[in-house]
């Protein structure tokens, strides 16, 4: 492992973009800018910009404050106000963080909603998220929009009209008058043309993980990678650039024949290509990706990095029918695909990228993923016949974080690949 | 049946077959019937009667299944019902029905519906998604849609065409059924030593597994003789007990709590029964438009739903008021999001306005009930002692 970690232009450029976006979010007070709060799953951030609006995202707030350890306390403070253990900790953080005065990851204190874009996909917790923040900000108006499930393995043109309908006369009005602007058809196809290209950039860039070795780790870098577009710069000229630049230097990467960067440096070795479901641990990010790059073992597709959205199945926004692109967008979502979806695009995942393993890091708070995770884990087993894998941790709760019992667990599982690569050679 | 105790044991012998025996029965006797298991909290089941079927509520394996396999497909911090349900399947408990309803309450029963296809469990599993939005032509439309594929899925199967004077029929029966059991809990509230809560309980819960006309029979004379004056009243607190309306409590913590100083004169056991509060209209030409409509217009409170623009808070004190509460229980199944994720904001509307109230975990299978009976008896103490 070499110990040289130089920065590459595309995390400079990332840093710059969430240093201004917490900035503008710091003076928006000053500058009247409106501050819409909502979701990462079904996020439809570029019909909050086509309103000037700037998004707040609960979730990246809860996963920052994780990974600054400051997780732990907010989730006490949020059980001392009555908050159950047994819930998902995602909306512990962030009622302890407003308890203790909504300071976000830059230091500066996040403004007030003005409104509560609640849309939710893929989680019913989502719900209740909002349902405790209407109360903890009295008076804020909420506009709902209900992304029907995949149930039936397909979106149809009623789930579509359902969308779309809500979208005109619950969420636009609601943005209208919050905003004080009118709805831009003109300017939301502008946006949405930059968003088409971002998902074609982030298709490329995750499809990369099919070389030898794979010049990225696609869930812990990944989680990087996805920073942009599920935190409100889908569709900004920024995040086309540094999309582009991002690819440009993990193609310059695969010329090079390099590995992925790691924090301690590149990955020189490549020795295992795993499959992982779920996702990750915050409070202990760093620790937990050392347990995998020290083993030489490398994640060349994670479904964590598509609960923003799925893009490799070929949907990409039309700005010609911007409405129906972001119902489409929303009901794409991973956690908004059934099950049998689910073990579909994971074994294509499998497949594709010539995964050694399978592995599932199942989250305590989450049942959105966690729920019929083993069964994924054994349909995938039989129908591919691959090894797999089983942790259990939590997002941003640190008791839950073992890390002897995830290590052993992981040792384990590495020397049944490697048991396995053994007879497959022979 | 000459008294209410034979009744409920009766309902209680019903209530808990987890052979199903009288839907397989039913099932067997006429051609082209269907048995459709549908999952908590609520569905329409007019639609099922008026295809010529019968819609069995499907609640857990309760404290009378062991778990043996279920265990292995889900993890220990997923609420319990799930696993029963799953052992269910695999013991081959639902064989011979035909399809399951999974309505959209949270993300264990979306992903349980997910389960169920990769399992190749019925000849249809449908995920119905129930509308956040309350507008009659968006969630509205919506919603009729979700039904409608119901229905085609039932007509692939047996052919029956719902007509308007059908399904105007079973509305009738269904709206009977609500009216009854409303009438037993009006009643009970008044004199609520004549019947214990677990044996209303049982006469509820029956109706989730029989035919509706044997059900409205059923209660019909409950009601009649609930009438008559039996027992004693005591000197108990009144409770509403409150999260339970999906993972069912044990019948055991039910009795538990009456035992401890309680009558539970309001509850959300099973809420999908009083879903809809009032009556659907008969003698439309457009009969799903009228269950639409009442889904819309006259569901109850569920946790499941957003409650935008109609706070949770507000109907608590509507019902404490209604059924003269002295206290809350808070009881949850673990792990239940919808449920504990309600506690804090009721909890604080009861802090705000001085109503007493506990809360505790449960599981569809606890066995143990001596810490609850303290834990209630306690409370139950302290406001007879104080209030
Ligand atoms: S349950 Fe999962 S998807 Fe839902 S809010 Fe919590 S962490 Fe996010
Ligand atoms: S008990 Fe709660 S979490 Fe479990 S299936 Fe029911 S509603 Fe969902």
């Amino acid at each position: 492992m070499s110990k040289e970690v130089a920065k590459e232009r595309s995390m400079i450029i990332q840093k710059e973009m969430m240093t201004r976006l917490f900035r503008d979010l710091g003076n928006a007070r000053e500058t009247g800018k409106k501050v819409v709060y909502t979701f990462v799953p079904g996020n439809i951030s570029e019909l909050i910009l086509s309103f000037d609006m700037l998004p707040v995202y609960p979730e990246i707030n809860a996963l920052q404050s994780g990974m600054r350890k400051k997780s732990g306390g907010y989730i006490r403070d949020a059980e001392q106000h009555g908050h159950s253990e047994d819930v998902c900790t995602y909306v512990k953080c962030d009622v302890g963080m407003m308890l203790n005065g909504n300071i976000g990851p830059t230091g500066e204190k996040i403004p007030s909603p003005d409104l509560l874009l609640l849309s939710y996909t893929g989680c019913f917790t989502f719900l209740k998220w909002f349902e405790t923040l209407e109360r903890l900000y009295p008076g804020v108006p909420v506009a709902l929009l209900h992304t029907p499930y995949q149930e039936a393995h397909k979106i149809t043109p009623e789930m579509t009209a359902y969308m779309v309908k809500q979208l005109k006369e619950e969420v636009i009005p609601k943005m209208e008058k919050v905003s004080g602007n009118k709805y831009d058809e003109e300017k939301l196809k502008a946006i949405l043309r930059n968003s088409s290209q971002v998902e074609d950039y982030i298709v490329k860039i995750f499809d990369t993980t099919k070389h030898r070795p794979s010049p990225i780790d696609a869930y812990f870098a990944g989680v990087y990678y996805i920073g942009p577009i599920n935190s409100g710069f889908r569709g900004t000229p920024e995040a086309v650039d540094y999309y582009a630049e991002l690819y440009k230097e993990i193609l310059t990467r695969i010329d090079k024949k390099l590995g992925p960067i790691t924090p301690e440096g590149e990955m020189e070795e490549e020795r295992f290509r795993l499959v992982v479901e779920g996702p990750p641990n915050w409070t202990h990010f760093r620790e937990f990706w050392k347990l995998f790059y020290d083993m030489g073992a490398v994640i060349v597709a994670s479904s964590y990095t598509k609960v923003g959205g799925v893009y490799d199945m070929g949907f990409r926004v039309n700005p010609d029918k911007p409405l129906e692109s972001l119902a489409e967008y929303c009901m794409n979502c991973y956690t908004n695909l059934n099950l049998e979806q689910r073990v579909e695009l994971l074994s294509k995942c499998i497949t594709d990228y010539h995964a050694d393993g399978f592995l599932v890091n199942s989250i305590k708070s989450c049942n959105s993923f966690s729920a019929g995770q083993l069964m994924i884990m054994q349909q995938l087993e039989r129908k591919l016949e691959i090894p797999v894998g089983f942790i259990e941790s939590d997002l941003v709760d640190p008791r839950y974080f073992s890390y002897s019992n995830i290590k052993n667990r992981l040792e384990s599982f590495f020397q049944m690949l490697e048991q396995r690569k053994m007879i497959v050679t022979r | 049946m000459n008294t209410l105790k034979e009744i409920a044991a009766l309902c209680e012998d019903l209530a808990f077959d987890l052979s199903f025996a009288r839907a397989r029965e039913w099932k067997s006797q006429e051609a082209g019937r269907v048995v459709v298991g549908h999952m908590p909290i609520y569905f329409p089941r007019e639609i099922i009667h008026a295809a010529n079927g019968l819609a069995v509520g499907i609640l857990g394996g309760g404290d009378k299944k062991l778990i043996i396999k279920g265990d292995a497909y889900y993890q220990s911090y997923i609420c319990h019902m799930p696993r029963s349900i799953v052992e269910l399947v695999l013991d081959k408990h639902f064989e011979g029905f035909d399809g399951f309803i999974f309505p959209s309450i949270c993300d264990v029963i979306r992903n349980l519906s997910g389960m169920f296809q990769l399992m190749g469990e019925g000849k249809f599993v449908k995920y119905l998604d129930l509308p956040q939005n309350f507008k009659a032509h968006i969630g509205g439309t919506f919603y009729r849609h979700e039904l409608q594929t119901v229905m085609d899925e039932v007509f692939k199967l047996n052919g029956v065409v719902i007509t308007a004077e059908r399904l105007n029929h079973s509305i009738g029966l269904f709206n009977l059924n609500r009216r009854l059991i409303c009438q037993l809990y009006d009643i009970r509230q008044d004199f609520p030593w004549r019947m214990t809560a677990a044996d209303l309980y049982h006469i509820v819960r029956a109706g989730y597994v029989i035919p509706v006309e044997e059900h409205n029979g059923i209660l019909e004379q409950a009601v009649r003789l609930i009438q008559q004056e039996t027992g004693d009243p005591m000197d108990k607190i009144r409770v509403l007990v409150m999260g339970a309306f999906c993972e069912q409590p044990p019948a055991g913590l039910i009795r538990t709590i009456e035992l401890a100083g309680c009558y539970i004169v309001e509850d959300d056991f099973l809420l999908g029964a009083r879903w809809i509060q009032g009556d659907i209209g008969t003698g439309s030409a457009d009969p799903l438009e009228a269950i639409t409509s009442a889904y819309l217009e006259k569901s109850t409170f569920s946790s499941s739903v957003y409650d935008v623009g109609n706070p949770k808070e507000a109907r608590l004190l509507d019902l404490i008021r209604k059924r003269k509460i002295d206290g809350v229980i808070f009881a949850a199944p673990s792990f239940c999001d919808p449920a504990l994720l309600d506690h804090p904001i009721l909890q604080k509307e009861c802090n705000d306005k001085n109503i007493r109230f506990i809360s505790f975990l449960y599981s569809e299978n606890t066995g143990q009930f001596k810490v609850i009976k303290e834990q209630v008896g306690t409370f139950s103490d302290s406001i007879k002692l104080w209030d």
